[in-house]
């Protein structure tokens, strides 16, 4: 697997006003979009034109001057400003709800990829059992059905490389398919807002080739080779434990990680607790129990997404940070 | 002092003779003032939010802060700026006289609906106070069921402002069917006032329906009572429907009045009768109408139906043709005229090509496909603020400019009104067209940091919030010399041939000596050239 692969930029490539285009749906947006926005362009240059003309002309140049005419009414006019742009509008509403059709109706053959989204995380369930967080990893040229739900709040799933977007809710399933035809990172956002650390929840699409995606289905799960606390170290990303805690003493949305183990932790409700292995997981698996002053208890739970062993290696990561 | 003629503002004296004053003119005055203050306050949040997203990192706000801000921004810029202030300064002001009445219908509900106003305003701002709401002015659940910030005094207030904006509403549809003078019939009715009149049906028939929503969003949050939060088996997505089915016609609650006053710019300083009256006049009507139906289109990628968002998609096609016509319609009515380029008519200029780009980009996002990638992205935000900021603003500015004169009875700088608005027009494009490219190159709304790329547009959008900013400030300073060192102002500045020019300025108590007969169309300019 080729890890050297940066996130796309969306910036850099793709056109002047959209991003590069990944998968089926992309054409159709882009050339919509083009269409409208050369068809406003021409319009809005005829406007222009024609108010400077009128401008120039009928300018006022003595304090007495009338009006040199008095139209108010011109039935072939007004039909030839109403009936076009309505055919013009219709045209668009026709072009845009087939691309809709067309991102509402999963093949049927598409694999199924769960995506739990928490604040302010995004955690992907692959069929095999495996789970991962902020990253979502698809092989190239298939179709991949994304079956969404929220633990909390609303959020959306946005990939602007992909032109696809769908809210992710707490109470149903919403479903989203898509069908890379690129390998390359692309950026993933969060665009419901969803509280303080919506701005951080990302994630990336690593798009891989057929024979790289074996191999990481084989590589999947491995880590068991490695010491707790680089084990640790590198939950810390995979798992997003980054988003709010930080590891060089800054305050992010969660209190630091820096020189917490075995300190004496002052807790909402006024007593003192130290920062011992059972309260680190404590706090991992049921974080409203005991809420450090100063901060809120908006923590999801992380109960079921970390096993013992993953939990073993954070705590052990902590205590590296002295 | 003995030379100035007897007028509403001298005629009484003293505070109370205004607290407790019952003419609509010292109403709309008031009304102006607090409306005023209120756009103050929110540029205020927007130049501090502006400011944070500079660049990604923390600079000197921490990111629940930020989220207050734009919140706070949102929710006072609509409902204590926008939604009252063309209807409810100028509207109040202008609405009797240009009908050649007294006042409106219901003198003590007009007074009322001001004080509501006020007390739904304390209500906003105690709560910014109290743990500054972070919801978004759109208050969606159950974000807003779970936050700690302070979500019910927030909608206790625009629950409480609902209240102002229906009693304004029935009072004006009351004051058109009943108080024209002689002679003034419906189709002799400024265009203003036919807009006013669209307005005042959104306003009674929309609003109870957020009132209502509001009021279930504090029950959930107090009581629990099951129907928007999922843990309780309700349903989050039931309140964005709720809740656009007012503002979506909330949105021509803003905009409508705004049309009425570029009707009224156009014809005056073209000395021209409008382009196709009652097209103008019914297609205010056919947006009142419409606009009712055309809500789901905010919820193209919520999971509503298909079936649905295609309706959805269709019906705000229909919306948008109504538009594009007055826009037609006002520049055609520029053909023969004799065009004087004062401050009003810079300020519908800026309107005619702002919005404009707000309506063609609407047509980029009503295409059902193209908003699922445009979608709660900064294009959006660069949309809605070309039609409300470049429309809505622009035309409120180029009205206050028109009416000024009548209102305090002096000029104001014609020199320094053109400094500001290139400084307005050049800050507004800098700020919002580089949104459209951040939005739709994938930048997301409401992000309190973003990646890096970003930054070299973010950064120049900051830049132009601060040309903007100069801008407004100079209009401030210009409008209040304006008050105090201006030149008198002649009855009818412009030559403008609606009623309320008809009159002294500022106008008397009872706005007439004797109540105005009215035999002919508010802009008709030909026949003034005959007689």
């Amino acid at each position: 697997m080729d890890t050297s692969l940066k996130i796309e930029s969306l910036m850099q490539k793709g056109t002047a006003f959209f991003p590069g285009a990944v998968g089926p749906f992309a054409d159709n947006a882009d050339s919509l979009f083009y269409f409208i926005f050369w068809g406003s362009v021409i319009i809005f240059v005829g406007i222009t034109l024609f108010v400077g003309y009128f401008l120039l002309a009928y300018r006022r140049k003595k304090d007495s001057q009338l009006a040199t005419g008095q139209m108010t009414h011109n039935t072939l006019l007004e039909l030839s400003w109403t009936v076009p742009p309505t055919i013009l509008v219709l045209i668009v509403f026709i072009w845009g709800f087939k691309g809709y059709l067309h991102m509402a109706v999963p093949p049927l053959d598409a694999q199924e990829i769960h995506v739990n989204a928490k604040k302010w995380f995004w955690e992907f369930g692959y069929p095999n059992g495996n789970k991962a967080i902020g990253e979502l990893v698809v092989p190239i040229n298939t179709p991949i059905t994304l079956i969404m739900s929220s633990d909390d709040v609303i959020h959306s799933f946005f990939v602007p490389n992909f032109r696809i977007k769908r809210d992710v809710l707490p109470n149903r399933y919403t479903k989203l398919w898509f069908e890379a035809d690129k390998v390359g990172n692309y950026q993933v956002f969060c665009t419901e807002y969803c509280g303080t650390g919506h701005s951080a929840m990302s994630a990336i699409v690593r798009v891989l080739s057929a024979e790289d995606y074996k191999a990481w289905l084989a590589d999947a799960n491995s880590g068991d080779e490695l010491p707790l606390d680089k084990l640790g170290e590198k939950l810390y990303t995979a798992k997003a434990c980054v988003t709010c805690h930080s590891t060089d003493g800054s305050v992010r949305v969660g209190p630091s990680w820096k020189g917490i183990f075995d300190a004496n932790r002052p807790i909402k409700g006024g007593s003192t607790v130290k920062g011992d292995e059972n309260y680190l997981r404590e706090s991992i698996v049921n974080p409203g129990a005991k809420v450090v002053v100063g901060f809120e208890n908006i923590m999801p739970t992380y109960a079921g997404s970390l096993n013992d062993r993953e939990i073993s290696a954070l705590i052990a990561y902590i205590k590296t940070l002295q | 002092m003995s030379q100035v003629p007897l007028n509403y503002l001298n005629a009484t004296k003293g505070l109370k003779s205004w607290l407790f004053t019952l003419d609509h003119k010292r109403i709309g005055i008031m009304y102006l003032m607090f409306i005023a203050i209120s756009f103050g306050l929110g540029g205020f949040f927007a130049l501090a939010l502006r400011l944070e997203l500079l660049n990604p990192k923390e600079l000197l706000f921490t990111a629940k802060q930020y989220n207050q801000l734009f919140t706070l921004h949102g929710a006072v810029m609509v409902f204590l700026f926008i939604v009252p202030s063309i209807p409810a300064s100028l509207g109040n002001f202008l609405l009797p006289l240009q009908l050649g009445a007294k006042d409106v219908a219901f003198p003590r509900l007009n007074l009322a609906s001001l004080y509501i106003y006020v007390f739904g305003g304390l209500f906003c701002v105690y709560s910014m106070f109290s743990g500054a709401v972070d919801t978004g002015w759109t208050f969606y659940t159950p974000y807003s069921i779970d936050t700690s910030t302070s979500v019910i005094s927030m909608t206790l207030g625009a629950f409480i402002l609902g209240f102002s904006s229906i009693l304004t509403g029935v009072n004006f549809i009351v004051t058109i069917h009943k108080m024209r003078a002689p002679g003034m019939t419906w189709f002799r009715m400024p265009l203003m006032v036919w807009s006013l009149y669209a307005t005042a049906i959104i306003q009674v028939l929309a609003t109870p329906v957020l009132a209502i929503t509001l009021l279930l969003l504090i029950l959930e949050r107090t009581m629990g009572i099951g129907i928007f939060n999922p843990a309780l088996g309700g349903d989050p997505v039931l309140f964005q429907h709720f809740f656009w089915f007012y503002s979506h016609p909330a949105v021509y609650i803003m905009i409508l009045p705004a049309m009425g006053v570029i009707s009224e710019l156009v014809t005056a300083f073209c000395r021209k009768n409008i382009f196709g009256y009652k097209l103008v006049a019914f297609s205010s009507l056919a947006i009142a109408i419409i606009s009712f139906f055309v809500w789901g289109h905010h919820l193209f990628v919520s999971g509503q139906s298909d079936y649905a968002a295609m309706i959805f998609s269709l019906l705000t096609y229909l919306v948008a043709i109504p538009s594009a016509v007055k826009v037609f319609n006002w520049i055609a009515t520029m053909y023969r005229g004799s065009i004087q380029i004062k401050a009003p008519f810079l300020y519908f200029l800026a309107f005619l090509f702002l919005f404009s780009i707000g309506g063609f980009t609407g047509i980029m996002l009503g295409a059902l496909s193209l908003d699922v990638h445009l979608h709660d992205t900064y294009f959006v935000v660069a949309h809605f603020h070309y039609v409300m900021m470049g429309g809505t603003v622009m035309a409120f500015i180029g009205g206050l400019h028109y009416w000024w004169p009548k209102m305090f009875g002096r000029m104001y700088s014609e020199f320094w009104a053109f400094i500001a608005w290139a400084f307005v027009m050049v800050g507004f494009n800098m700020v919002f067209f580089t949104q459209f490219i951040l939005g739709a190159k994938g930048m997301p709304r409401r992000y309190y940091s973003y990646l890096d790329q970003f930054q070299p547009l973010h950064a120049f959008s900051t830049f132009g919030s601060w040309v903007m900013a100069v801008g407004f400030i100079l209009m401030a300073f210009y409008l209040m010399d304006s008050l105090l060192n201006g030149k008198k102002a002649p009855d009818n500045p412009w030559g403008a041939l609606t009623l309320e020019w008809q009159t002294q300025s500022p106008p008397l108590t009872e706005n007439f000596i004797e109540t105005p007969v009215v035999t002919r169309g508010p802009y008709d300019f030909g026949q003034e050239k005959r007689s």
